[in-house]
């Protein structure tokens, strides 16, 4: 199940209505999949690894949280309006304020050897599977 | 939720604009912040992704293009199971009410962030005029 926490766009009443109703979804909706929230997430894995990508641009990479526990990853973090003394703003498009994402993973992850890269704007998270989850093989003993 | 989708979603370039491209791309706009101080107008872009080596910046009279070409990282490992977000170019264009000093443009790229620093030209400056007392 993926979820944010408010988001501190530029707030509208609508905005507001639609963090109120994405609560209300996930309060009665549970494990079932829900919109998807902020930021945008793109998740490449095979058998053995998960990699999870998303687009944070002008962010200290030192101030994104990342916490791993079990099959979810959790990411934190915020970006502080530009500031500008004296200046009036034409164009205010681009995001700030807190967000949080809860993002579940096909299996469950070795925590200790999650590892990120930041480069260029772009968050990289390389998560390994556990290896508990991992096929084991079996030897069949004869009498 | 449509609406939250949306905003969370990069908004692709809806049609070439003046020229066909060549290179086979999406492209998208990039969010930006314009701010106009007493001697400079500061644009501010969202371009993850793209570096320092990556983005062209170009004046041409009064119109300001931003180009920042991508080179996709994709890992070389596995299939995307979940693709929330497209990657690509970003172009935008902007024309200038004032004037602005060409030599004195700044361009810096941090973090995908690009910051163009457009200072007016001595005559398109705010100038304070002072008010004397009448005699």
């Amino acid at each position: 199940m993926l979820w944010s926490e408010g988001l501190g766009r530029p707030g509208s009443f609508w905005r507001d209505w639609e963090t109120i109703e994405n609560q209300m979804n996930r309060l009665f909706a549970g494990a079932a999949p829900s919109a998807r929230e902020f930021p945008a997430i793109n998740i490449w894995a095979d058998g053995d690894t998960a990699v999870v990508t998303t687009e944070l641009p002008g962010i200290d990479p030192g101030s994104i949280d990342m916490s791993v526990v079990g099959k979810t990853l959790t990411l934190r973090g915020e970006r502080r309006p530009e500031e500008v003394e004296n200046g009036t703003y034409h164009r205010r498009e681009r995001w700030y304020g807190k967000f949080g994402k809860a993002i579940e993973l096909p299996f469950d992850v070795d925590a200790d050897k999650v590892s990120a890269r930041f480069s260029k704007g772009v968050l990289y998270i390389t998560l390994p599977k556990a290896e508990t989850e991992k096929p084991r093989k079996i030897n069949v003993k004869t009498e | 939720m449509a609406k939250t989708e949306e905003t969370i979603q990069k908004k692709e370039v809806q049609q070439a604009e003046r020229a066909e491209r060549t290179r086979a791309t999406r492209v998208f706009t990039p969010e930006v912040d314009i701010i106009e101080r007493r001697d400079d107008i500061l644009v501010v872009a969202d371009m993850p992704g793209v570096d320092e080596t990556s983005v062209d910046v170009t004046l041409e009279k009064n119109v300001v293009t931003i180009y920042g070409k991508v080179q996709p990282e994709v890992p070389e490992r596995g299939r995307p199971i979940l693709v929330e977000y497209g990657i690509g170019d970003y172009e935008r264009t902007f024309t200038l009410s004032n004037e602005i000093d060409r030599e004195k443009i700044k361009a810096t790229v941090k973090n995908g962030t690009l910051r163009l620093l457009l200072p007016k030209a001595e005559a398109a400056k705010t100038r304070k005029i002072p008010v004397m007392a009448e005699p």
